[in-house]
Order: structure tokens, then sequence, then C-alpha cells
């Protein structure tokens, strides 16, 4: 332990240091003044982000190779950051309005980032599990937040007992790879791998029960039943942060872990990985139809997703594919950040006291009142959906090209088919705004605002220019390997 | 003792765990078999610690615990909340949201 | 092998046969007059009030979980006092911090008023 192994994870010293600084601070910020809370936090977090660009990609080492910094961890922390900023500012109005503001929020909430951020650098499966931690036990209690609303915390409690389940199966498999092997570093998982020394059995047992711990943190069927209830009850900002939060550091965690060690197991999880992925884009996307709760329908539309970004890591044991799909999956889980945290805020303008103007048909006249709102709410849909002129549709397409492109057109076209399932329930949303009439409530916020329209814009915006995003991803996947 | 003996004996309480959480229905036993699941793992890392002779397993226990006392904590005080609000902690009951 | 453990065997098999001499003498040749208060639960001494099964105040359960999340950093800290002097400077600054951020945790129950009774 140097100073050099501080210097090489200072960002997330700083970040973790400073919700602790927060978290003291906000004892005696006054009740009327929580937004003092706020502030602070998103300058942390914006000092944090400064120093995670300054560092770059470079690869670096620390604490006896148990941390790894590279040019993914570099691509997945800006994600994180960026999250976290655009989190601060749907929550503080949003909590304020419904006398739930409290100043904790503010440093779970960086607490949260700091596991995703420890979760992009773990090169041992110690690190692996402590980050999953980190980051899951701030998403419970920020599920929670509306206290004595029945809603709220029956979706903590549920969030709560699923999530600690998944992590138990996690460590249970971090312990069969360590009995087979001896290590719980990434590289020597590697060695015994590649040297065959290991025991096959207990190295196939600690693959599976590591997927399936993960495919519960990020909502693969059949192990999403949590989704739609904890999405639904918990506070639409934590909703908003923890679905891109944790899907994105559960990802995080399977493409490190899965790319650089399992590789050789590939007979055994292809299959299990194809069926997975495949009955995830059809369960979420037809369950999604039926949904009159907004919240719910991107409760489902986010388990959809998370069956995309699956389909894309099948072929990750084919060397000449899975860069590609890595970048792939990286540059989607870009178009589904922003395009996530732009709908959820046009849900917290339009959500009333006692969780009124959820449902779909609230959103009657939003287009024509709100012409803005209505223009992002619309774009945000058809970037989910994946049409053309959209961020989402580079991603669907960097997607299925991959799928193609590993041997998987079959399942490329269960996405296709999906898709087009999907445009149904995401274009209805957007035919009750336009056709319909109505005149909707909606508390305007600026900074909510800010984040809908910039969202709005960059998933636009970015749509021109895929390929350097895509260069950017394709640079991070490199340090990968 | 033969390595076996404690791999079974963690798998059996594995197992145990998995079953509790599936079958039970009150969320405090629900929460007593996620620590048995944990613990499960705790002895598995001992077991292999001492089999390989290596401190990594051991330290991990280490962790472990920590984590799972800062699990209780937060668990804990989700199910007082819910109780104050609801007088069960039946997971069954836990139906405010449907669709 | 299991061979080896044949004397721990011995040991429980032991125990269990002096506790069941034990009881059985009791039970053989002891008096055994009966009068209401002899009846009664013990408690120390006292006369016994009140139902024996009364809930007990959920205020415990704040103490309590704030005792394990104390006492668990212990086992952070012992293995470091074994062998604290092969790690010099470092490692006391380290150990610094973790108390430090333990007490941030310690002052932000204390303002929050978690250690009041009332």
């Amino acid at each position: 332990m140097t100073i050099n192994d501080l210097n090489t994870i200072l960002p997330l010293v700083v970040l973790a240091g400073w919700s602790v600084v927060v978290l003291l601070a906000d004892l005696w910020i006054p009740k009327d003044r929580k937004g003092w809370t706020a502030a602070l936090s998103a300058v942390g977090l914006v000092v944090v982000l400064g120093l995670t660009l300054a560092r770059g990609g470079t690869v670096q080492k620390a604490f006896f190779g148990t941390v790894l910094v590279d040019g993914f961890a570099l691509y997945l922390d800006i994600i994180f950051l960026v999250g976290g900023l655009a989190g601060i500012a749907l929550a503080y109005d949003y909590l304020k309005r419904m006398e739930l503001e409290r100043g904790e929020y503010y440093p779970l909430l960086l607490i949260a980032i700091s596991g995703m951020m420890l979760m992009t650098y773990a090169n041992d499966l110690i690190i692996v599990f402590l980050a999953l931690e980190l980051l899951s036990l701030p998403l419970y209690i920020m599920a929670g937040f509306a206290r004595f609303n029945l809603q709220s915390e029956e979706a903590a409690l549920k969030y709560f007992l699923l999530g600690s389940f998944a992590s138990g199966l996690v460590l249970y498999g971090v312990a069969l790879l360590f009995g087979a092997s001896g290590h719980t570093d990434l590289p020597g998982l590697v060695n015994t791998m590649r040297a065959g020394t290991g025991n096959q059995a207990l190295f196939l047992f600690g693959a599976a029960l590591l997927l399936v711990g993960f495919s519960f943190k990020t909502g693969i069927v059949p192990f999403h039943m949590w989704m739609p209830d904890v999405y639904q009850g918990a506070p639409s900002p934590a909703t908003a942060f923890m679905s891109v939060g944790a899907k994105a550091a559960g990802f995080a965690a399977l493409m490190r872990v899965f790319v650089t060690v399992f590789p050789s197991l590939s007979d055994d999880l292809t299959p299990i990985l194809w069926a997975l992925a495949a009955i995830t884009m059809v369960v979420g996307n037809v369950l999604a139809i039926s949904q009159k709760n907004i919240k719910r329908l991107l409760a489902y539309s986010s388990i959809a997703q998370s069956g995309y970004l699956l389909m894309a890591f099948v072929p990750y044991a084919n060397a000449e594919v899975s860069s590609d799909s890595i970048a792939a999956m990286l540059f989607y889980l870009l178009a589904y950040t922003l395009t996530t945290f732009g709908a959820w805020a046009v849900i917290i303008q339009m959500e009333q006291q006692e969780r009124r103007g959820l449902e779909v048909a609230d959103y009657a006249g939003l287009g024509k009142r709100h012409p803005w709102l209505g223009l992002a709410m619309t774009i945000f849909m058809l970037s989910f959906t994946g049409v053309p002129l959209t961020l989402g549709f580079w991603g669907k397409f960097y997607l299925f090209s991959t799928a193609v492109e590993g041997g998987f057109v079959g399942l490329a076209l269960i996405g296709l088919l999906t898709s087009v399932v999907s445009a149904f329930y995401y274009l209805r949303v957007v035919v009750v705004m336009y056709m319909q009439p109505g005149d909707p409530p909606v508390k305007q916020n600026r900074w909510v605002n800010l984040t809908a329209l910039l969202a709005a814009a960059v998933v636009v915006g970015l749509a021109f220019i895929p390929g350097s995003v895509l260069d950017l991803a394709l640079q991070a996947v490199l340090q990968l390997q | 003792m033969p390595l076996a003996y404690y791999i079974g004996l963690s798998a059996v309480m594995f197992i145990l765990g998995i079953m509790g959480v599936l079958l039970r229905r009150n969320a405090l036993v629900v929460f007593m078999s996620l620590e048995l699941i944990f613990n499960s793992a705790n002895l598995l890392f001992i077991t292999f610690a001492s089999y390989y002779q290596l401190l990594a397993g051991q330290i991990m226990v280490f962790f472990v615990m920590t984590v799972a006392a800062a699990e209780v904590a937060v668990g804990l005080a989700l199910m007082v909340e819910i109780f104050r609000t609801k007088n069960t902690i039946n997971i069954d009951q836990m139906s405010q949201m449907k669709g | 092998m299991l061979v080896e453990y044949i004397p721990l065997l011995i040991i429980f098999l032991l125990a269990f046969f002096v506790a069941l001499v034990v009881q059985g003498l009791g039970a053989g040749f002891g008096p055994r007059r009966p009068t209401e208060r002899k009846g009664q639960p013990y408690e120390s001494g006292m006369v016994p009030y009140g139902p024996g099964t009364r809930r007990i105040s959920v205020r415990y359960y704040l103490v309590a979980v704030l005792f394990i999340l104390f006492d668990i950093e212990a086992i952070f800290i012992l293995p470091w006092a074994v062998v604290y002097r092969d790690l010099g400077v470092s490692g006391l600054v380290l150990m610094i911090v973790f108390i430090f951020i333990l007490e941030a945790a310690f002052v932000y129950a204390w303002k929050k008023g978690a250690l009041e009774w009332e």
C-alpha cells in the first residue's frame, strides 16, 4: 500500500471521502436548505468527473493487482458520474414536492456511485463482491426513501430480499471459483483456466452462480420478478438512477469477469446465454404491452433492454467478435442511460401527489400543451424502440450486427421481431400524448427540464456521429483483454 | 477430515438457505436464510483457505462478515418500518402493486 | 482420518453419562415437597411480576443494530493490531483514517438522536 496505489484510484477515494463529508455537513444544514446538500454533492461529482477525465484511460494496477484502471473503467465511470449528476437534478425538486426531503439521499447516491466505479475497477472477485454490496445497499435505502408510503416500503423490502439473495449467489460462486483454482484474482483464474489445472466442475458451477447473481441485478428473465414492483414502488428519481446504475454495473461485472476468465466454458454457457437472451427479449416486450402504469411499463421495457444487451453478449467467447460485441454493449449502455434519464425526467414532472399522474392515460394532451416536453418524450420513446435518427437505433443496430457476426442469426431475428412488438407500447405513449385531448398538470422545474431537453438533444445529436462514439467504446474494449 | 465433508456441509447449508428464501413467507425468516447462504459461502472460503494454505480466503470471510452486518442494519430497518405501517412482515401480503 | 476424532466421541459419551447419573441420583434420592412458591418461575429471588413473554421495546433494536455495526469493525482492528509494527507508519495512518470514518458514522448517529432513549 503506497501513495501510488491511492493515486491510481484517486477519483474513487475523493468520491467516497466526499460522500462522508456531505453526510456530516448535512447534519448542520437547516431543513429548508437541503438544496445545499444537493449542490455540494453535485460539486463533488463534477470534481470527480474532472479527475477521472484527467487521468484518462492509461492502464494501471494498484493494491497488489486487485484493482485495475483502464479505458473500460473510464468509459463506464463517465456514464456513472454523469448519471449521478442527472440523478441529483431529478431528485431535488421531486423530493421537496413529495415532502420526502431528507439530506441523506445525496450521500447515499454518492456511495452508490462509488460502488459502481469500484465495480469497473475490479480485477479480483473479492472486489467484485464488495463493489456489488457497496452499490446495492444505498439503492435498497433509496428505494424505500418514501417513508410511511406502503408501496415504497414494499419495494424496498422486495429489492432488499432479492438483491441480497443475488449477492449471496454471487458470493457462493466466488467461493466455488476460489475452491476450483486457489485464486480470487482474475489473472490467476485466467492462468488456471488456461493451464487446465483447476477443478472443471467447480469452475462451471461457480460461473453459473455468478451468471445467475448478475442476472438478478440486471433483470434478466427468469430473475426479473422484482423489477416491476420495485420500479413502481420506489420514488421516481431513485428508480431512474437504479435502472441505469445497477444495470450498467451488473453488465460491467459480467463483461469483465466472463470475457477475461470464462472463454473456455463457452461450450456450456453459450446455449444458456442464448436462451436467457431470447426469453428476456420476448417476455419483457410482451408483458410491457398490457401495462397501464408508465413506471411499470418502463420496468418491463428495462427488462427487454437487458435482453438486447445480453444478446450481444452471447458470442463473448469468440475472440474475433467479442471486442465488437463489448463495444456494442458499451455503446448501447450510453444510449440507454441518456434515454432513460430523459424519459424519467418527463415522468417526474408529470407525477403528482399520492402517486397520481402515472398512468399512460394521464399523458393525454401533453404534446399539445407542453410541446417541448412532448417532443422530448417522443424522442425518448423512439430511441427506446430503435427508430432511425436516434441514438437507440444505432445502439440496436450495433447489437444486432454483432449477434449476426457471431453467427446467431436466429437470436438477432428474435430481437428484431420483439423490437417491432415494442414499437406498439412505446408509440402508444406518443399517440396518447398527441392524439387525445387533455390538460395534464405539469410541475415544471428547471433542473428536471434541463435534464430532459439535454438528454433529448444528445440522443439526437450523437445519432449523427455514431462512428466516433463507437470508436470510443472500441478503444475502451481494446484495453480489456 | 476429508475436504468433501466440509464442502458437503457447506452445500447443505447453501441449499437450505435457498429453500428458506424460496419457501418461507416471513421476511425475517427469509432474511435468516440469506444469512445462512452467506455463512455457507464463508465455510467454503475457510475450507479452501486451509486446503490451499492461502490467507486470501480468510480475509474474504472478514469482508463478508462486515458486509453481512451492514445488510442486517439495512434489512432490519426496512422490516421495522414496514411493520409499523402494516403490522405484518409476511411477504405474501406485500401486494400493493399489481400488473 | 475420522479415527483421530474418537477421543472427542469418548468425551461426549462421558459427559452424557455423567449428566445422566447426576440427574438420576437427584431424582431418585432427593426429597420432593412442592409448594406453590417453589413452583413459580425463578426470578433471582424476586417475586415474579408481569407475564413472561412481554414484547421488548423496538428501541432496543436501534441500540442493537448500532452495537453490531460498530462491534463488527473490531475484526479489522484486531489483525491490524497483531502486525502493526511491521506495517510501519502507513499502517498507522490507514487505521487512523479507518477510525475517522467510523467516527463520522458515530457523529451522524449521535446528531440524529439515535443514542437518545426518549
